[in-house]
């Protein structure tokens, strides 16, 4: 992984130091509020419900496991011993103090790491495909390019004040696993006739209040203009993006406004200017960056290990959990494993402190060391030997973190929601929970086979449930929690929208109503189909139908809401 | 007089920024006797009368006032202000990154209106030279600003080679 120079260094030092001043300033009264707040977003400081939460920058997932023991040491000592992962492959910390929240900084910095634009209106956290570097369909690491993105939007001193969030994920595989399309911009590898590595750039996609998904604005791009592109195109919405409506800011709504050509037109006329400038990137760039992903020392082994097949036949537990959780590996005799943090009755996403060291150590023993956290929230252990899988297993059930069903209904994704985030219309986990209450079989869970479920507190949509086969979407009616529920929403390569079934559920609801959903597939299904292979045969109706069948909407009249909060 | 923070140091400032009241009009409005800064529509409406004065002319945009308007005044400014109405409208880092690097302008580029000591280095990156910061807070203070960061990865106006071109492996 990249290793920090000193510059390197000394940047994250410098910006530690400057943190600490405006916190310091901000409690002796010269920095107001309202005047810290960019600043401290800036840094990943949010103040939320029931105090700051700090989301720590992890650049496109990748961990070391004495980062993630850092991690742990610092749950410990600042917050209460637990960690939240999130979709942009971040680290949120729900509970440290706001006065130490610098000492924290200054603890990340001795690991190399750092809350730089993990919030504000600026360039997030890069992300990409959770198996970079490993996936057998990949075209080339990502991870350089990921790496070279980073430095690039670190404290971009042009687009430190965009007009709204600015969120890029790169994708280098046949599958895309990085849900580039709703991202502002997302970058695909591709290769030219020529053989030359280029980028295919899609920009205005997002999720949020609008979700759209992302147009092509440039179908080949070579690499070493990456830079002068995206500062080309960023400037355009840096100038021409809506800064007067919070809601109308992100850049899908100037590409939709301008049309993607006019706004394409507009980015290469810019482009003219900054193309082959000095932030042409150089071969030698890529090749010291590229330098910091070589492979691990693997070890020459047969495509498969007999042991491995032989432990799924003698034992059926390990068994289902090998078919969800291990995926190929472009080595042979080794597979990329995924550690659940999606076990019944623990908020999806969230890690403790035992789990986090358990954790580093599989890292070290079995993954060379590294792990990645996904946009689902899960963790991954990228090299792992087929012979080593059983003993894996065993290590990770006994932490909790061996649960059979990634790929699967339980595998939600799930924001913090109402009980902690300040943003939310409603609470998402006790949602998270009762599904996974209710859907506690892990046969019938693999009997249903691959099917997504999201859920987000709000609007803003941090758990992405626009792109689930079945997204639930907390919203606020009269100071109710209400869910409204969407189907059919998918990401990867055919990323899709889900569509509102019709009037949201309240809280008891939405168990029932998922169960509702996944009966129609259940009872329609050919052999081959996934639930979204149904939907899309059958389209929405027959779910809607089934979903509000002997339900009463309860929706209550507006007269009668005044009365009542009178 | 007013002090402002021009090439590292805090200066007293001898120039006037003229912004039109409530009613008036670029055309009828009265014009500081010296060392004006004036708006882009005072520019534009009464250019010939402005230069024939015969005194140094400074000009400000406010944020949503491209640099391509003055484009092809440039030589008529001893001064450019850019106006930052909040601190979070970040419009203005691109206009001072084209004046300076696209029409290559040379005199003085101001930051004017919502200015704080945060926002300076990313200022001095994309070509800022002076900086009125804003009234309420303490200057010198504010001077620190520019020396948060030692180094940069990206190619701007102050330093036009990224750091990936200068590293030494």
């Amino acid at each position: 992984m990249y290793r920090y120079d000193s510059i390197d260094r000394q940047i994250v030092n410098e910006r530690v130091a400057q943190y600490r001043s405006q916190i310091l300033r901000n409690l002796n009264g010269t920095l107001s509020d309202d005047e810290l707040k960019p600043l401290r977003l800036q840094n990943g400081l949010y103040i939320q419900r029931h105090g700051p939460m700090l989301r720590i920058a992890i650049p496109y997932g990748l961990l070391s496991a004495g980062q993630l023991r850092k991690l742990a040491d610092i749950s410990r000592r600042y917050d209460r011993s637990y960690g939240h992962f999130t979709t942009r492959q971040n680290m949120q910390l729900n509970w440290p103090k706001f006065e130490e929240t610098p000492e924290i900084l200054g603890e990340l910095a001795t690991v190399e790491m750092h809350a730089i634009q993990t919030s504000g209106n600026c360039i997030r956290n890069i992300t990409t495909d959770k198996f970079a570097g490993v996936a057998p369909d990949e075209l080339t690491d990502p991870r350089p390019y990921c790496e070279i993105l980073r430095q690039w939007s670190t404290f971009h001193p042009e687009f430190a004040f965009l007009p709204r969030k600015f969120k890029i994920a790169v994708n280098a595989a046949t599958e895309d696993r990085a849900v580039i399309r709703t991202h502002d911009v997302g970058l695909e590898l591709v290769r030219a006739e020529s053989g030359e590595i280029g980028v295919r750039v899609f920009a205005g996609g997002g999720m949020g209040r609008t979700p759209v998904i992302g147009k092509v604005v440039r179908d080949f791009l070579p690499r070493k203009h990456l830079l002068t592109y995206l500062d080309a195109l960023i400037r355009v919405y840096n100038r021409y993006g809506r800064r007067d409506n919070l809601y109308k800011a992100r850049i899908k709504i100037l590409v939709n406004a301008l049309g993607v050509e006019e706004f394409a037109r507009q980015v290469e006329e810019e482009w003219t200017f900054l193309k082959d400038g000095p932030a042409t990137l150089t071969d030698a760039e890529f090749a010291r960056v590229a330098a910091h992903f070589t492979p691990p020392p693997y070890e020459p082994l047969p495509d498969n290990d007999p042991s491995f097949a032989t432990a799924q036949a003698e034992n059926k537990a390990f068994a289902a959990w090998a078919k969800r959780s291990v995926h190929p590996h472009r080595i042979p005799g080794y597979a990329a494993v995924t550690l659940s943090l999606k076990a019944p009755g623990s908020p999806p996403g969230d890690i403790s402190d035992t789990q986090m060291e358990a954790v580093a150590d599989l890292a070290d023993r079995f993954s060379f060391g590294e792990l990645r956290v996904t946009h689902e929230q899960n963790v991954v252990l990228a090299d792992v030997r087929q012979r080593d899988l059983f003993e894996v297993w065993g290590i990770a059930r006994a932490h909790g973190l061996a649960t059979a069903n990634i790929g699967l209904l339980t595998d939600m994704i799930c924001c913090p929601g109402g009980d902690l985030c300040s943003l939310a219309n409603a609470r998402s986990v006790p949602i998270a929970l009762a599904v996974q209450e209710k859907f506690d079989n892990l046969d019938y869970l693999h009997d249903l086979g691959e099917i997504s479920l999201n859920i987000s507190g709000c609007m803003n949509s941090c758990g992405h449930h626009h792109v689930a086969n079945i997204g639930v979407l907390g919203v606020d009616k009269n100071n109710e929690e209400w869910y409204q529920i969407t189907v059919g929403g998918q990401q990867g390569n055919a990323a899709t929208i889900g569509k509102v079934i019709g009037p949201s559920f309240s809280a008891e609801e939405v168990p029932d109503v998922v169960e509702a959903l996944v009966s129609v597939y259940l009872e329609q299904r050919t052999p081959e189909e996934r639930f979204i292979d149904t939907f899309q045969r059958l389209g929405i109706e027959p779910f809607k139908e089934r979903a509000y069948r002997g339900r009463d909407r309860r929706k209550p009249a507006a007269s009668e809401e005044g009365a009542a909060h009178d | 007089m007013t002090r402002i923070i021009k090439n590292g140091s805090i200066v007293d400032d001898a120039w006037t920024i003229l912004k039109l009241a409530e009613g008036e009009t670029p055309e009828s409005a009265a014009l500081p006797e010296q060392n004006a800064i004036v708006p882009l529509p005072v520019w534009q409406a009464r250019k010939d009368e402005l230069v024939s004065r015969g005194q140094p002319v400074g000009v400000w945009l406010d944020s949503h006032e491209g640099p391509e308007a003055i484009a092809a005044d440039l030589q008529h400014f001893t001064l450019i202000a850019v106006n930052f109405p909040k601190f979070a409208d970040g419009r203005g880092f691109s206009t001072a990154r084209l004046l300076r690097e696209r029409y290559g302008y040379t005199g003085e580029l101001r930051a004017i209106g919502d200015v704080l000591q945060d926002q300076l280095h990313f200022m001095k990156r994309c070509g800022f030279d002076a900086y009125a910061v804003r009234a309420d807070k303490n200057i010198e203070a504010a001077l620190a600003g520019l020396k948060d960061f030692s180094e940069s990865y990206q190619a701007a106006v102050d330093q036009p080679q990224p750091l990936f071109r200068r590293r030494t492996a």
